[in-house]
């Protein structure tokens, strides 16, 4: 099933198969190690919900849910 | 510690430190040149780089730490430096002689990233394969011998936190700097190298380095394709769009070669490296629990940020007050022994207040500091931006923003150094304009005279609340307010150049080390005294002269003579009637203009105005009887109640401290922002101050 790595809930483990635009922000998230086919998994929410906490490519990343939304996540 | 001159030696070898953020490179950087170092500017940008000296066998290295950097993405001025770094185009940095690529072997596959990227530059390299003792815990393997095989280029691991592996390390930079050999082609993206090469033969009369090309190539409307572009002009433009349309048949090229790059490197980590199941470390595993539960580690954020603003708060006042006796005392001693004169008031109230005026701000800089490094060795600082983005945001800030707009409450010197922790540029010059808007210690003293003087001591709602603890939240509120307020319009005015993003990479929890805390102070120390002090030690000592001349009538001149004569006096008296609808007299406005330097001056110079005697104990109380009794010519109190309040508030927004506009010259690397932020803060003071006296003198007169 496909779904946007900021829909996830904390736990889930998915594998990133693609974005939504094409935009520097997602060069950026390429450039972090967020490659088609790498595994991702929701570690944590900040208080309010936002930014989230994944663990990629080895280490943990925060960013936004607006720019979370970029990444198609297959779970 | 032997800094000798700036420039470079003839026969020193250029070698550069480049890697990921949090990969221990300052820690390395540290551990080969200790306090050989010193901290300086790229010229024309606001990046700051550490450069340091060191001795190995027969060569003299000049070290130069590149800013950390997940890429060599040249989007923005920040960003190019590595790259201009590596193609030797930074005045005054020859090109490097070798590289030390410090990659964090427990997080080998992004750290390839920019590895293999600087690799490309075709400068002779080793790799510090870096934190190699934390991989058994993590269960990770690595093959060094296949890793450094497949990259062709000497693979040293090394502890930069222990020092295992040092020596190798000096070794091996020793070796490729006697015996260099270019780096081997690792053909990780064929089809844009035969594009860059393709660029490269046609326009090769223009000796355009191959690092810079790649970099244009591949980040369209990055800064090196701006300036290849003006550079080269049509021709240019023309063949690179044919190529990339032609490879990218309408991708992104940049995405394209951060995909190449990645599949290259998970290819080469399946020979290289195998992930068991992690020896968890329990303790590590628990605290991490701890502080990530939502209630404790909200309430342990809480209780951090309260310790460190009340150290920067209450650990320096002592010292501060140590520092402004010794002044005070060393001042007497000078003027005991020059006698009275103009010379004599020169050394004491010139150049000794002078000096004392730039120490002063050394305890609250030095203790923020401590606070800042610990917690960025720590790796909670990351922490807590996560957790206060969602706050900051609704000022147009990230969250790290946040402690930087923290420590500006007890001085906004260290807060607006505070902000280089922030990598977003517009970020950061929002939170730059805003921090002077905090309200700071140097405003308190103001504060408790005015409200102390002429604010009712009344219970308000019910009795719960004082009235004077009532006005000083509401000049907090008004500091807060008017700083969120300047935020906003500063990130409003950047908002179409860039998408405001958040990717911080949250590190582990790491134990600070106390010699790298201290080697980093001491960088803070120097650069805020090399840097900001020289501009507020000048100010200080123009002041004195506006204060001091001209003197006296006759030769025997009054010292200090007194300040209705002097400069400072006549501009206060000629610039009065622009303050009158203020409710100010010349007296007013004299101490006002007094301490545009440092807002606390104006009560040593309402005091020297009014002729009162502060020296004594330095409590204000005779000073507060004379200003509660001061009159206009026609027989009206000065200090009414509404007067008072806007004073407050001209006050609470005003930029009067030279020490920040000097810290804003220095950390904006121009005089365009401190000028506009003094300007826009001084009529937000003036407008605030002629709001509030002249519609509380109409109520007054209503009621």
């Amino acid at each position: 099933m496909k779904t946007t790595l900021a829909k996830m809930h904390v736990g889930q483990t998915g594998e990133i198969s693609g974005f939504h635009e094409s935009d520097q922000t997602v060069e950026n998230l390429l450039q972090m190690g967020l490659t088609e086919g790498s595994a991702i998994e929701i570690l944590r929410l900040a208080p309010s919900g936002d930014p989230i906490e994944c663990r990629v490519s080895g280490y943990s990343l925060s960013m936004r849910k607006m720019d979370a939304e970029l990444v198609i996540v297959t779970i | 510690m032997d800094f000798g001159t700036e420039k470079t030696a003839l026969d020193a070898k250029i070698v550069t430190t480049i890697g990921n953020p949090n990969t221990g490179k300052s820690t390395l950087f540290n551990r080969l040149t200790g306090l050989r170092q010193q901290v300086s500017n790229f010229p024309g940008v606001t990046v700051e780089y550490a450069k340091g000296r060191l001795a190995l066998e027969e060569f003299h290295l000049e070290l130069i730490d590149v800013p950390g950097t997940y890429s060599l993405t040249a989007q923005s001025p920040d960003e190019i430096v590595a790259v201009d770094v590596l193609q030797g185009a930074v005045p005054e940095i020859p090109l490097p002689d070798a590289v030390i690529i410090v990659i964090d072997s427990t997080n080998l596959r992004r750290n390839l990233f920019l590895c293999t990227q600087v690799l490309e530059a075709g400068i002779p390299a080793v790799i510090a394969l870096n934190m190699t003792d934390s991989l058994p815990a993590l269960g990770i393997e690595i093959n060094y011998p296949t890793l450094e095989e497949i990259l062709g280029i000497p693979l040293i691991p090394v502890s930069a936190s222990t020092g295992d592996g040092i020596a190798d390390l000096k070794t091996a930079v020793v070796n490729t700097l006697r015996k260099p050999t270019p780096n081997r082609d690792l053909a990780i993206c064929p089809d844009i190298d035969k594009a860059i090469e393709q660029l490269l033969s046609l326009f090769a009369k223009h000796q355009v380095s191959s690092i810079e090309m790649r970099r244009a190539f591949i980040d369209k409307d990055g800064l090196a394709d701006e300036r290849l572009s003006g550079r080269l002009g049509e021709p240019y433009s023309q063949l690179r769009d044919e190529l990339r349309s032609g490879l990218g048949k309408g991708r992104s090229i940049s995405a394209i070669e951060a995909r190449d790059r990645y599949s290259w490197i998970n290819a080469a980590l399946k020979k290289v490296q195998s992930v068991q199941d992690p020896n968890k470390n329990k303790a590590v595993e628990v605290l991490d629990r701890v502080l990530n539960q939502p209630l404790i580690g909200s309430l342990i954020f809480v209780l951090t940020m309260g310790a460190v603003f009340q150290a920067v708060f209450a650990w320096a006042s002592p010292l501060i007050e140590l520092i402004n006796l010794g002044v005070a005392a060393l001042s007497q001693v000078s003027s005991d022994y020059l006698g009275d004169g103009l010379i004599s008031s020169f050394v004491s109230n010139g150049l000794i207040s002078g000096v004392g005026s730039v120490i002063v701000f050394l305890p609250q800089i030095l203790i923020l500091f401590i606070f800042i490094i610990i917690l960025e060795d720590t790796g909670y600082i990351s922490r807590a931006a996560f957790l206060m983005d969602r706050v900051m945001r609704g000022m147009g800030l990230s969250g790290q923003a946040f402690i930087p707009m923290l420590s500006s409450f007890a001085c906004a010197v260290p807060g607006i150094m505070g902000t280089r922790i922030m990598a977003d540029r517009h970020d950061r010059l929002a939170t730059i304009l805003a921090a002077p808007f905090m309200t700071c210690s140097a405003r308190l003293p103001v504060y408790s005279l005015l409200i102390g003087t002429f604010i009712p001591n009344t219970h308000v709602f019910g009795g719960f609340i004082y009235l004077q603890g009532l006005t000083l939240l509401f000049l907090y509120l008004l500091g807060i307010v008017g700083g969120g307020i300047t935020a906003l319009i500063v990130s409003l005015l950047f908002w179409k150049r860039k998408k405001s993003t958040f990717l911080l990479e949250m590190p582990p929890y790491r134990l600070p080390k106390l010699s790298n805390v201290a080697i980093k102070l001491y960088g803070r120390a120097v650069v805020f005294l090399k840097r900001a002090g020289t501009i507020i030690f000048s100010v200080a000592v123009l002041v004195w002269v506006l204060a001091s001349f001209p003197m006296g009538n006759g030769t025997k001149t009054e010292m200090p003579p007194s300040i209705s004569h002097s400069y400072l006096g006549q501009m206060s008296k000629a610039v009065h009637p622009l303050f009158a609808p203020l409710g100010w007299d010349w007296k007013v406005t004299a101490g006002v203009i007094a301490s545009f330097p440092a807002r606390e001056v104006i009560i040593a110079a309402l005091a020297t105005i009014y002729a009162v005697d502060l020296s004594s104990d330095g409590k204000a109380t005779p000073l507060s009887e004379k200003i509660k009794n001061a009159m206009h010519e026609n027989g009206t109190k000065v200090y009414t109640i509404p007067m008072v309040l806007g004073l407050l508030v001209f006050y609470a927004l005003c930029l009067q401290c030279m020490a920040t506009v000097a810290v804003i010259r220095k950390e904006t690397e121009t005089w365009t922002w401190p000028i506009i932020s003094w300007v826009y803060m001084t009529s937000l003071g003036y407008g605030g101050a002629f709001l509030v006296y002249q519609v509380g003198t109409a109520m007054a007169w209503a009621t």
